[in-house]
């Protein structure tokens, strides 16, 4: 493949949006309310409809037939470049939105970045993500609010949930070997340059709600190069079944 | 080309004209603004549409539909999304804001008020079934990705706000 690098760095971005689209997803019908419920799949339906846009592009670079479906459902666990915090379980709803909050101020700072990509695609793309992505940045980090700064219990659960999730937030500003390639051609986001900030605006945002930043500085990492924890492999049998099952079916 | 304009040959209109968005069937795909071009080049209709919300599942269909009302009007078709410029609320027509709100659904808010009622709880969109502005936000999330859950708390009729989306 001529543009392997950009090809690979498509595929790291939009993996992120897929398998957190699909946690998001598991929601559905089993939202705490009626409400959250509906939004947490929102959540899912956009990061899908983005996902879908980038892997239709990176089906184009491949150029060898493989479409959006092939890339979305045919590829082996350690093929998926995600990061390992989007792949975490919906322990409880604490978590979801533990998960969703930490991703979510990333994604923003990330595509912010994106829109100014030398590569026209990619800068168009973010332009229609950043608008969507915007709205699950504040109903995450308003319902981090609503658990930190509510009950004992809430805000216990909450704070359990992000000194859990915290462990994996480090691995967002790792650099592979394409982001490196494409950050040198104007193409990709230096995410190390987005860590400052975002441990500022996470830190900020975890003391209006009243819960405490971790201080763990042991991290671990890991997806980005394909190395999973336990609980990918749940989500890929149940994101695949139906592909694998029924060849070809389009999404 | 502007951002803003549209290049739609006039013949065209009429047939697309009659294209509904499949969620909101009393709104035009042509007063939601989201063809941006249709011409006729070698007797094939060109067309570009740009998706609302990118998962909006209503753009497979809307596009099916172009097809097929291009297909009974006797020509052949062939429907392109494109994601550049990115579709807002602001090319909605006058008439399509009016569909919305007749149909009971409000009508998007410029951008500033739109922050204000969905982040900061202010009571500016107008309820849908008697007018009254004494309205709250129930969830940022609606009926589907483009909407969002409100209440009247005078006449307490729920209903959906169509999000400023720019
Ligand atoms: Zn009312």
């Amino acid at each position: 493949m001529k543009n392997e690098h950009l090809y690979n760095y498509i595929l790291g971005i939009a993996d992120n949006s897929l398998i957190l689209g699909q946690r998001m997803g598991e929601l559905c019908g089993h939202g705490p309310t009626l409400e959250t419920d509906i939004a947490c799949t929102n959540i899912s339906l956009d990061l899908f409809g983005q996902v879908r846009s980038y892997f239709q592009y990176a089906a184009k670079i491949a150029g060898d037939g493989r479409t959006e479906d092939d890339i979305a459902m045919l590829r082996k666990e350690r093929d998926y470049k995600n990061v390992l915090l989007a792949e975490q379980p919906n322990t409880n709803f604490a978590y979801t939105i533990g998960r969703q909050f930490l991703f979510d101020v990333y994604h923003l700072a990330f595509l912010a970045e994106l829109q100014k990509s030398s590569d026209l695609t990619l800068s168009v793309i973010a332009n229609k993500c950043i608008k969507e992505v915007s709205y699950h940045e504040r109903f995450s980090s308003d319902w981090v609010k609503r658990l930190g700064d509510g009950t004992e219990e809430s805000n216990q659960k909450m704070q359990e949930a992000i000194n859990d999730l915290w462990t994996y937030t480090d691995e967002l500003f790792h650099q592979t070997e394409a982001d490196k390639v494409m950050v040198e051609e104007g193409i990709g986001v230096d995410v190390t340059k987005l860590k400052v900030n975002y441990y500022k605006s996470v830190s900020e945002l975890l003391e209006e709600a009243t819960l405490k930043t971790p201080e763990s500085k042991w991290f671990q990492k890991g997806g980005k190069q394909g190395i999973h924890t336990e609980h990918l492999g749940y989500l890929l049998a149940d994101l695949q079944f139906m592909q694998r099952a029924y060849p070809n079916m389009e999404w | 080309m502007t951002n803003t304009e549209q290049n739609i040959e006039e013949v065209l209109i009429p047939i697309l004209a009659k294209v509904s968005d499949p969620e909101i069937p009393v709104l035009s795909i042509m007063d939601m603004g989201v063809v941006r071009s249709a011409v006729i080049v070698n007797d094939i209709v060109k067309i570009e549409i740009t998706p609302t919300y990118s998962g909006c599942p209503a753009m497979d269909v809307i596009g099916d539909d172009m097809k097929k009302a291009l297909q009974d009007a006797g020509y052949k078709s062939e429907v392109n999304l494109i994601l550049h410029p990115a579709w807002t609320t602001d090319w909605i027509t006058p008439k399509g804001r009016q569909a919305l709100e007749d149909y009971g659904i409000a009508a998007p808010l410029d951008a500033e008020a739109d922050k204000s009622v969905l982040l900061e709880g202010k009571r500016l969109v107008v309820c849908t079934n008697c007018g009254s502005q004494n309205t709250r936000l129930v969830s940022q999330f609606g009926s589907t990705a483009c909407k969002a859950q409100f209440q009247c708390d005078d006449c307490q009729e729920p209903f959906d706000y169509f999000k400023c989306l720019k």
